[in-house]
This record gives structure tokens, C-alpha cells and sequence, in this order.
């Protein structure tokens, strides 16, 4: 693409809002996003929370009530889908039955009046990219479910859209198929340059697949950033709680230090030295949000960490690369904990057992909302 | 899967069922037809001489192909053919023409206004088909319904020919049999997943672009469906041609009635039938290759 002077952002989503007839609130509640081109974006969410009803009026499908939709400066308002530069994945796939693996992938290229020739040799060239070539000549039945995702995303990709929308792209392959196909779609989405936007409720795809994330709730933007940032740094208790396990703490700043808060946690009966150089004034309620995998389980009395709970193991689930835990606290407030099994000895813990719970002042996150 | 024994047992029960049917009720009739059309007219009851005689030199048959030879002696017999295929091709084309659009909407009308448009679609089976015919004769004849408002609003000064004649008679074809198309094509395009249309305009084909190259292709088992359900009965369509065609408008299952009842000639007659059928079987065949060659 040519530098311009001032380039307008490559998708910019500007104050969108889209409501259905006998919603209670609206789909998509004023969303404002820029996506950068050659991104790799995923929208984050639960079911409902408006992520797919913004991909739909991206590919045309659906118009905005409000705001605007702009690509390389152009606003998409009256662009019908088969003049938008986007292409997308459905999530069924959508793939023509009655059309040949080879047909499929050339119908977009068609509709654009191209040579047969020129068709043909786009189609071979995208087969190859999807490993799929030695199966041109098959009908989407004859495919299996991993085989059918690869023609759906040759099919979308071959007109070499400005924009890419993979809708639960992964959703309908089984667990292993899944996380081979994550590291092929980046493989994928590296060697073609194209902006990609991903739409998913599993948090697992987004955050190892994305470069940033969009996490959505009731149609607004909850959270916006990096994979990591938005894992180690939620901003709001949804955030926390949807992406990822987490032990959730009320509490009360009763002191600071200058770079640490006390906090007293009245479920967990506790009190909390927790990281926070910007400081809060005694007396805010906050909520503390702890990942299961930062907090350490011993025998003994940790003495070299400074926020220390002693509990009962109440279960314990072998998950093979990990284990979880659930621990009661004596006030029987249950915490999560995740034990990586890097030993190949049996788990040394066992329901019942009496153990010490720690955990870094800079590991829980504090919410203040 | 390995179908166990029992299950392959119950399969020829269930495969039995309509066989049997088919036996009885098609296969044997036809061998009776076939064999009538084979003897001579005689006087008496029945009035065709027996498939087996008995005379000095024992049992011996008697069939000839004579009944057959004078279909093709006589044009008569070959214009109502030509004629039926005629009226029954065009019939079923505009039955196609407007069926498909009928059967489209409501496929795609929401959920609650389907039934009530299906509803509408089979209404007119609540009433006699003959008495529906009549009724068109009420409109189309020369002082009936149609010419009257014509004539009463000044549009025409004469009144139009309307009936007696190849145009009322493809009225009446079209209209009793236009249900028998859309019920077929609807229940095809109901099961259409509709996903593939945004597919098709997602990737670049105008909604006309994406009918052809998507939509039709798929619903092209209840074309053939919905042609064969219209164009079968329709060939030996007797009632439409007798009530509202002319002298000109022949057609097989009218020159069939003609044989049988006014001549009494039941070997023609049932030559006649066996002709039709075997004139039937060429579409049928037709449409069912291609039906297998595209779900393949």
C-alpha cells in the first residue's frame, strides 16, 4: 500500500450502535475500535454479548443504527456485502454443496469476471497454502470437519480481502484439531498479510491466536489490549472472571505505604500487603483478584511470602500439564489453585490435607469497581 | 456399522410394504391392460375376446399388435398425443414460473405466516376439483364474469374468446395444478440453509448471481420434483380439456375417455393407456438421471 500522508486507520469502527426489536438493552452499544492492517484482532465475549451482531455489520449483513464503519478512510454505509472488500468465515462454514472444493475457493474470484486461467491459478496456489490440493476435486461431504474449516478459510481468503472475519472460527473442530489450527491460522495469517478479526467465546483461542483483544459485555468494550495485559491486568471484575480462573476478594484499604496497600478482606478473614504504587486512600472498597496459578501451596508456614492463608484440601483434579485444587478456607470460603505437575511422582496433596496457601504482593490485581 | 440380522429382516419388512402396494395396485392392473390391449373388440361381456381360446386344437393365445398399428395408422391418435405433451410442457412451465416465486416467499416469510400461506396454497382442495373447473367456465365463457366487467368498463366492445379453446384449456391446467408444484419446491427451499446466500454475497454475487449459481442449483430436486408431480397427471388430464377445451383441443386422456365409453372399444382404449404410459416413461427417466447425477 502507498504511505499516505496521515493515513486514516485501516478499520475504523467509529461509536456503533446497532439495537433488534424486544432487546432489552442494545446489541452493540456504541463500540469504538481501530484495527491496525496486517492484525491479527480477536473479539472476545459470552454468547450474546453483541461481538457477533458487529462482525455481521461489518460484512454488511446487519447496518448500523449509529455510527460509522470505515476501511481505508472509506465509510461502508449502502456498501452491500458482495461490494465490501471484507470476506468472512462463517462459522458453519457455508461452504456451496453442490460445488467441488476447487469451485468453492474460485467462486469469489468469478463473481470478479477474472480468467480462467487466472481463477485457476489463484485457486491452486491458495489449495496449496491450505494443504489442500490433492482434494480440488471433492465435494465439501466428502471432506472431513478439519478438511471442510481449510476451504471455508481458502474460500474467504483467496479474493485477498482488506479484511478477514472469522466467525468461532475453531468452534466446530475437536480439542486436538483445535490447537493445531491455532498456530496454522497465524502461520496463515503471517504469510498473507491480511488484517484478520476473529470473533470467539473461548478465551484460550483468542488470547494464543491475537495480538490484541477486544473483550466485550452486554455490546460495549470491557476491555481493549494485549493477550497478557488483559490476563494479568483485568480492569473490571467481568474481565476477570470470564478470561481465565480467579479468587475473587471484597475488601477495605485500611493503609498504605507508598508502594503497598493493606487491605483487609473480611471473607477471606485476612489481611492482604498487595502491590499498588499509585495508591488509594484508606477506607476505598476494592475487590482483589487472584489467578489460581499465582498462588503456592505448602506444608509449611511460607515465611518469605508476605500474604499467608492456611486452609483444607477439599478436592484435587488431574488435568495432566496441571492439577487443580479447591482449598476451604476455616470461614469456608473456597479458593482455586492450579499446581503445575512438573514432577512425573504422584500428587503429594490429597483431599483432607491441612496446607499454607501464599502469594506475592504483586500477584492479586486490584478492582476498584 | 454392521447391521445385525434382525435389522436387515425388519428393512425388508419396511422395503415390503410399498412393493406389495405396487404389485397389487399398479403392476397387476397394468399386466390387465396390457393383455386387453393385446385382443380384439367382440360383443359381450366382456367386450374384448379372451387372452387364452379353447377350440378343436386345445388352448392357444390370442394377441395381436393390431391395436397398436392403428394408433399409428391413424393421425388422430398422434395429434392428441403431440397435443397433450404440448399443453401439459406449457402448463407445467408457467405451473414453474409461478410456483417457484410463490414457494420462495413463503419459504422465506416468518415462521408464523408460513403455515398461514401453505394454508392458502392448499385452500383450494377444501372444494370439489370439479367444481373449481365449473367455476372457471362461469368466468371465462362468452357472458360470464370476466367479459361482463370488460365489456361493462368499456375496455373491449365484443366479448373475448376466452373458453373453448387452447388458452382456457392451459387455465385450467395451470390452476388445478399449481399446489401440486409449490408444496414440492417448498419443502426444498425451506431446508436451504440460508447461510450459503450471504456466503455467495459475501463473496462478491449480487442476490440474481447468487439465486442462479446457489439457490437454484440446490432446489433443483424439488424442481423435478414438483415437474413430475404436475406433468404425469396432468398428460391424462381429462376432466380440464372436456369441460373447457374446443373441438381443437385434444388430448389423450379426452380420445381415451372416447374409446372406452362412446366406442366401447376396450382393446383401443387400454392400447391407448399403455401408449401414454410408455410416452411417460421417457421424461420420468430423464428427469430421474439427472436427479441422481446431481445428488451424486
Amino acid at each position: 500500500m502507498n504511505s499516505g500522508i496521515a493515513a486514516p486507520p485501516h478499520l475504523a469502527i467509529d461509536q456503533v450502535v446497532k439495537r433488534f426489536a424486544g432487546g432489552v438493552h442494545a446489541a452493540v452499544g456504541g463500540v469504538s475500535l481501530n484495527i491496525a492492517k496486517g492484525e491479527f484482532f480477536a473479539l472476545l465475549g459470552p454468547s450474546g454479548c453483541g461481538k457477533t451482531t458487529l462482525l455481521r455489520m461489518l460484512a454488511g449483513f446487519e447496518s448500523p443504527d449509529e455510527g460509522r464503519i470505515l476501511i481505508d478512510g472509506a465509510d461502508m454505509k449502502g456498501v452491500p456485502p458482495y461490494a465490501r472488500p471484507v470476506n468472512m468465515m462463517f462459522q458453519s462454514y457455508a461452504l456451496f454443496p453442490h460445488m467441488s472444493v476447487a469451485e468453492n475457493v474460485g467462486f469469489g474470484l468469478k463473481q470478479e469476471k477474472l480468467s480462467r486461467s487466472q481463477i485457476e491459478s489463484r485457486v491452486a496456489a491458495m489449495l496449496d497454502l491450505v494443504k489442500l490440493a490433492p482434494h480440488a476435486g471433492r465435494k465439501p461431504a466428502q471432506l472431513s470437519g478439519g478438511e471442510r474449516q481449510r476451504v471455508a478459510l481458502a474460500r474467504a481468503l483467496v479474493k485477498e480481502p482488506k479484511l478477514l472475519l472469522l466467525d468461532e472460527p475453531l468452534a466446530a473442530l475437536d480439542r486436538k484439531l483445535r490447537e493445531e489450527t491455532r498456530f496454522e491460522l497465524v502461520r496463515i495469517q503471517q504469510r498473507v498479510g491480511i488484517t484478520f478479526l476473529v470473533v470467539t467465546h473461548d478465551q484460550e483461542e483468542a488470547l494464543s491466536m491475537a495480538q490484541r483483544v477486544a473483550v466485550m459485555n452486554q455490546g460495549k468494550i470491557a476491555q481493549l489490549g494485549e493477550p497478557r495485559e488483559v490476563y494479568e491486568h483485568p480492569q473490571s471484575r467481568f474481565v476477570a472472571e470470564f478470561i481465565g480462573g480467579v479468587n475473587l476478594f471484597d475488601g477495605c484499604v485500611i493503609g498504605h505505604d507508598g508502594r503497598h496497600l493493606t487491605v483487609s478482606c473480611a471473607d477471606a478473614e485476612a489481611m492482604f500487603a498487595v502491590e499498588y504504587p499509585e495508591g488509594l486512600a484508606a477506607g476505598a472498597d476494592v475487590t482483589l483478584a487472584l489467578r489460581p496459578e499465582k498462588i503456592e501451596v505448602s506444608m509449611q508456614k511460607p515465611q518469605e511470602l508476605p500474604n499467608r492463608l492456611s486452609g483444607t484440601v477439599r478436592a484435587v483434579a488431574f488435568r495432566g500439564e496441571a492439577s487443580s485444587c479447591e482449598v476451604e478456607l476455616p470461614n469456608g470460603k473456597l479458593l482455586r489453585v492450579t499446581l503445575s505437575n512438573t514432577a512425573r511422582a504422584a500428587p503429594s496433596l490429597r483431599a483432607g490435607d491441612a496446607v499454607w496457601l501464599g502469594f506475592a504482593s504483586s500477584a492479586p490485581v486490584v478492582l476498584k469497581s | 456399522m454392521m447391521p445385525g440380522p434382525g435389522s436387515i429382516w425388519r428393512r425388508w419388512a419396511v422395503l415390503a410394504l410399498p412393493y406389495a402396494w405396487l404389485l397389487l395396485f399398479f403392476l397387476v392392473p397394468f399386466v390387465i391392460v396390457f393383455k386387453i390391449s393385446l385382443a380384439d373388440q367382440q360383443i359381450g361381456v366382456p367386450p374384448y375376446t379372451p387372452f387364452l381360446a379353447r377350440d378343436d386344437g386345445g388352448w392357444h393365445i390370442q394377441a395381436s399388435a393390431a391395436n397398436y398399428l392403428f394408433l399409428l395408422s391413424d393421425s388422430l391418435y398422434f395429434r392428441a398425443y403431440l397435443n397433450s405433451l404440448r399443453f401439459t410442457a406449457v402448463a407445467t412451465t408457467i405451473c414453474l414460473l409461478i410456483g417457484y416465486p410463490m414457494a420462495y416467499a413463503i419459504a422465506r416469510a416468518p415462521g408464523a405466516w408460513r403455515t398461514r400461506l401453505l394454508l392458502l396454497v392448499i385452500l383450494p382442495f377444501w372444494t370439489s376439483f370439479l367444481i373449481r373447473v365449473y367455476a372457471w367456465i362461469g368466468l371465462l365463457k362468452e357472458n360470464g364474469v370476466i367479459n361482463n366487467a370488460l365489456l361493462a368498463m368499456g375496455l373491449i366492445h365484443a366479448p373475448l374468446p376466452l373458453i373453448n379453446n387452447a388458452f382456457s384449456v392451459q387455465i385450467g391446467l395451470v390452476y388445478s395444478y399449481l399446489p401440486y408444484m409449490i408444496l414440492p419446491l417448498y419443502a426444498t427451499l425451506e431446508k436451504l440453509d440460508w447461510t450459503l446466500l450471504e456466503a455467495a454475497a459475501d463473496l462478491g454475487a449480487r442476490p440474481w448471481r447468487a439465486f442462479w449459481s446457489v439457490t437454484l442449483p440446490l432446489s433443483l430436486p424439488g424442481v423435478a420434483a414438483g415437474a413430475l408431480l404436475v406433468f404425469i397427471p396432468m398428460v391424462g388430464e381429462f376432466v380440464i380439456p372436456d369441460l373447457l377445451g374446443g373441438p381443437d383441443n385434444l388430448m389423450i386422456g379426452k380420445v381415451l375417455w372416447d374409446e372406452f365409453f362412446t366406442n366401447h372399444d376396450w382393446p383401443l382404449a387400454a392400447a391407448v393407456a399403455v401408449a401414454m404410459l410408455a410416452l411417460l416413461l421417457l421424461p420420468i427417466s430423464v428427469i430421474r438421471r439427472r436427479l441422481a447425477k446431481g445428488v451424486a
